[in-house]
């Protein structure tokens, strides 16, 4: 027998979920699908001189005049819809996860301060977390890209200022229940530099309740994020995420033309539904109490 | 004098998925017209159930799997649900422990009131109203007219429970089973209460089963006492008989650790160790494991022996008074 | 309760002065108040007298006020597109998204409630397991995938119901509405089914939680003693005691429901507030885009206020717990 690590025992909690195991197994596979896609991808469809707009529109498994044959269909321009949903799903992670990230960041560094500064630093940022809290997330995007207009960065930065009062809220609370222990207590004692007692002992605390939030809001990042670049608000047309691929193939679907908007949407509820499937058992076994 | 109620070998299991809890198992008794009788237990020993069982809401995965219960000479162990519900706070009703929790919080007292008159009797609503208020003013609540346009929470612990008794006496039942209605109020309150249902009941004849944990609250109310242990009645007998000569190990050391005047000075005795798992009860007497007089006999499982009132499962029953 | 109403309305106001400092800010000084309130096409000389007039070249406070001013009074500015008070657009589109938002919350009480009830009442059912999976589904579901596939479905594929717009409509009061034409009915819904997808999911949830937590409790088991029947037991003692939580989170989920009818409103054409903001966004005209933005926070303000004074008339326990 292995020594019982917490490491280990949060691999052995997690992997008696076998729906969770399947979840993390196809977002895995997706993940590696995009960022390998220029080596997957049979076409870069990004290259015009690669397209031939004789191409366009054809159904799923036509062959094209150079022989190849188009597993997904193409759409208007004469993409291979299989390599452009390879490139749009690199796009839609990286700003998911990116932007989650960053609004970890932000959340967890503003949640500490909050905790630990007490006072009227407190107030004023848990207000601001309240007040944000209480206006759906799609209404203050569209109020940050209404101002900042289009762009992957812009895009970013709405999700991360949508994102981090969830961040900031958690850390909070969990750092508020922390540094009543014992071994805050003592870290302050020794004298220990507050910064360090803020990122050595605490922080490490605040984690588990952090990575759950984390996986939940790397789906939530992929749907807003997909739903305003189906909007036109999100990503340049340049830099299709798989939102503006659905977004682009609608007016051709009511002709019949499916295919453009339907796989990129399978895809990205495949993306979405796996990580919320691994994000839902990182709960039970990270944190019981923490239920919405 | 008719019994009003016959329990006969009465079995309830609940059929989880860690097994079979019997959680009554072969339980008998009868209690008659305008007689009270204790049912006295640990809590796990299968009373309430015992109560459930007689009123028919046993839920699943819980079912009554064997005996029968005797009203009328109906089974109300096989009765049809639609009869059972006919009978069921018409002429056997029941009280609950929490008196904050037996009312419901978000309807009137009056809406909690008329209903329960109108699921058994056609009348007007005028009429289930004033039958109502005059049960509400039987049970000693003031200015009843007003009290039934209030909310639950507007009552305190003690009247809450006077507005379920007033509920449960609505129509007059046969048959009243008390499930520690007195325990979660304070001491003056439960004096109350038990003289409130006491004389109700005797004013009617309503046979009462009272159940609770607590011998001393049962000893001047009873006219009999069962005394249930892991699901089965380990004695009974007369109130009197019970109280002064128990028999069995179980009942003296319930009887024991009751403090009393009497006893002033002597140490408390307490019963050792705990109520058994129903999942996992050991074959023959399951209080043996904590009795002090157990033998290799007490293995295999003790009959019910007894003759007239006084009934007694035990291979060593104690020949002397506590 | 007159005071704790009055201490919340003070709150609000603040809240509302609060936004239109964000918005000022946003507009103001993270955006170059020229480019966003006067059209592109503007000549030089048509430029200057704007922002004199408008009061540009003032130091910022009084420019906030002006702003202010101009909202108190209901002028947010002139579309640059349609050339009227942008308020006025929108006031003008607010019938068509109201409607569809209503609907999409009886929707989500009608489907919500009674699958949440029976998921509640046989949760090991196949059924019920059905039930809470496809609840999963409908939280996690991006809304305007979903409103493809419907349309996909039910327009293209099946060709029983319209794909776009909002059909015949009927006046009443002066506005025209499209819940009093069977036509107009036809057109609402898909939309409504779309958008109130997520708030069936939730509704169903809570429900189901509900009946759970209070299935088991004493007064349902005393309620059941009494002899009640079955469907009072159910639908008297137990659904009422688990509206409350529903019909507050539905009241709170209608601003929601409203913001998110920016996204049904494109996917089906719908002409609201929502296809107008986008429209707006995409060409640039931003006085239309400030007015949006200051009309849904009032909205969402006065929305929450009348859902806190609604609790307290619907639970007792909160509108009289200070008198016992």
């Amino acid at each position: 027998m292995k020594e019982e690590t917490p490491f280990r025992r949060f691999v052995s909690e997690f992997a008696a979920s076998k729906v969770a195991l399947f979840g993390l197994a196809v977002f895995t596979t997706i993940a590696l699908l995009a960022i390998f896609a220029s080596v997957i991808a049979p076409q870069n469809p990004y290259d015009l001189a690669q397209l031939d707009i004789m191409d366009g529109r054809l159904p799923p498994g036509t062959k094209s005049a150079t022989g190849y044959t188009f597993l997904l269909g193409t759409d208007d321009q004469g993409r291979d819809m299989f390599s452009g949903m390879l490139y749009g799903l690199r796009i839609s992670l990286a700003v998911g996860v990116g932007s989650a990230l960053f609004a970890a960041v932000v959340g967890t560094s503003l949640g500490l301060f909050a905790a630990f500064l007490g006072g009227r630093a407190d107030t004023a940022i848990m207000r601001l977390v309240d007040l944000q809290l209480s206006f759906p997330s799609i209404l203050v995007a569209l109020m940050i890209l209404a101002v900042l207009g289009k762009g992957v960065m812009n895009v970013v930065m709405a999700l991360v200022i949508v994102e981090w009062a969830y961040y900031a809220r958690n850390v909070r609370a969990t750092a508020m229940v922390e540094r009543q222990r014992e071994y805050i207590e003592a870290a302050e004692c020794l004298a220990l530099p507050r910064w360090r007692v803020v990122f050595r002992h605490l922080l490490p605390n605040c984690l588990p309740p952090l990575i759950v939030i984390a996986t939940q809001q790397v789906a939530r990042a992929i749907a807003l994020e997909a739903t305003l670049s189906f909007l036109g608000l999100g990503v340049p047309i340049t830099e299709p995420s798989l939102g503006l691929l659905i977004a682009n193939g609608y007016q051709y679907m009511l002709s019949g033309k499916y295919w453009i908007s339907f796989y990129p949407g399978i895809t990205l509820l495949v993306t979405i539904v796996s990580i919320n499937l691994v994000g839902d058992q990182l709960r039970d076994v990270l944190n019981p109490r923490l239920k919405r | 004098m008719t019994a009003t109620i016959e329990v006969r070998n009465l079995q309830t299991h609940f059929f989880t998925r860690a097994g079979v809890v019997k959680a009554v198992d072969d339980v008998s008794f009868s209690v008659n017209r305008g007689e009270v009788l204790g049912l006295v237990g640990e809590s796990g020993s299968g009373k309430s159930v015992t109560g459930f069982s007689i009123i028919g809401l046993v839920d699943p995965p819980g079912r009554i799997a064997g005996g029968s219960i005797l009203y009328q000479g109906k089974d109300l162990a096989t009765l049809p649900e639609r009869e059972m519900r006919s009978l069921r706070g018409n002429r056997i009703a029941m009280i609950f422990q929490d008196p904050m929790m037996t009312l419901n919080p978000v309807l009137r007292i009056d809406t909690q009131m008329i209903e329960t008159v109108l699921a058994h009797d056609k009348v007007s609503r005028d009429e289930a109203r004033r039958r109502s208020r005059d049960a509400l003013g039987m049970v000693g609540i003031p200015s009843p007219d007003e009290r039934l346009m209030a909310y639950p929470h507007q009552f305190s612990g003690g009247m809450r429970q006077r507005v379920a008794i007033a509920i449960a006496l609505l129509h007059n039942p046969d048959l009243l089973i008390a499930d520690e209605p007195t325990t979660a109020l304070d001491v003056t309150i439960q004096a109350q209460i038990l003289a409130k249902v006491q004389e109700l009941a005797a004013e009617h004849g309503t046979a009462l089963i009272w159940i609770t944990h607590d011998l001393s609250v049962i000893a001047g109310l009873a006219d009999r006492i069962a005394v249930m242990y892991a699901g089965r009645v380990v004695e009974s007998g007369t109130a009197a008989e019970i109280l002064d000569t128990p028999r069995h190990p179980y009942t003296h050391g319930l009887i024991g650790s009751v403090p009393s005047r009497n006893k002033r000075g002597e140490k408390l005795r307490q019963i050792p160790g705990m109520t058994p798992s129903l999942l996992s009860l050991p074959a023959g007497c399951a209080f043996r494991m904590r009795c002090a007089h157990a033998t290799a006999a007490c293995e295999t499982e003790p009959e019910n022996t007894g003759e007239g009132t006084r009934f007694l499962r035990c291979f060593h029953p104690m020949e002397q008074a506590a | 309760m007159i005071t704790w109403i009055l201490r919340r309305l003070f709150q609000s106001t603040f809240v509302v002065l609060a936004m239109t400092v964000i918005v000022f800010v946003g507009v103001h000084v993270i955006g170059n108040p020229v480019d966003i309130l006067i059209s592109p096409e503007a000549d030089q000389a048509e430029r200057a007298r704007i922002i004199a007039n408008m009061g540009l070249d003032q130091p910022l406070w009084k420019q906030y006020a002006y702003f202010l001013g101009g909202a108190l009074k209901g002028d947010l500015g002139r579309s640059f597109v349609f050339n009227e008070p942008a308020l006025k657009l929108i006031a003008q589109r607010m019938p068509a998204t109201l409607e569809l938002a209503v609907t999409a919350v009886l929707f989500s009480m009608t489907f919500g409630v009674p699958l949440g009830l029976y998921a509640g009442l046989k949760p090991d059912g196949f059924l019920g397991r059905t039930i809470m999976a496809g609840s999963i589904l409908g939280f996690s579901l991006p809304s305007f995938w979903v409103g493809l596939m419907l349309i996909m479905v039910f327009a293209v594929e099946l060709g029983v119901l319209p794909s776009t717009g909002r059909g015949t409509t009927e006046t009443l009061f002066g506005v025209p509405w499209s819940f009093l034409t069977w036509d107009g009915l036809r057109h609402m819904f898909m939309p409504a089914l779309n958008l109130s997808l997520f708030n069936i999911s939730l509704v169903l949830r809570l429900t189901r939680a509900g009946v759970r937590e209070t299935l088991p409790m004493d007064f349902v088991k005393f309620a059941r003693a009494k002899g009640l029947s079955p469907a009072r037991v159910i639908f008297v003692h137990v659904l009422k005691n688990i509206m409350i939580p529903v019909v507050t989170v539905l009241g709170l989920e209608l601003g929601s429901t409203i913001a998110f009818a920016v996204v049904t409103e494109s996917v089906f054409a719908w002409p609201g507030m929502g296809k107008l903001i986008i429209d707006s966004i995409n060409v640039l005209d931003r006085p239309v885009i400030v007015a949006y933005l200051m009309m849904i926070v009032m909205l969402f303000i006065t929305i929450n206020l009348v859902v806190d004074i609604l609790y307290m008339i619907l639970d007792p326990r909160v509108r009289l717990g200070g008198k016992s």
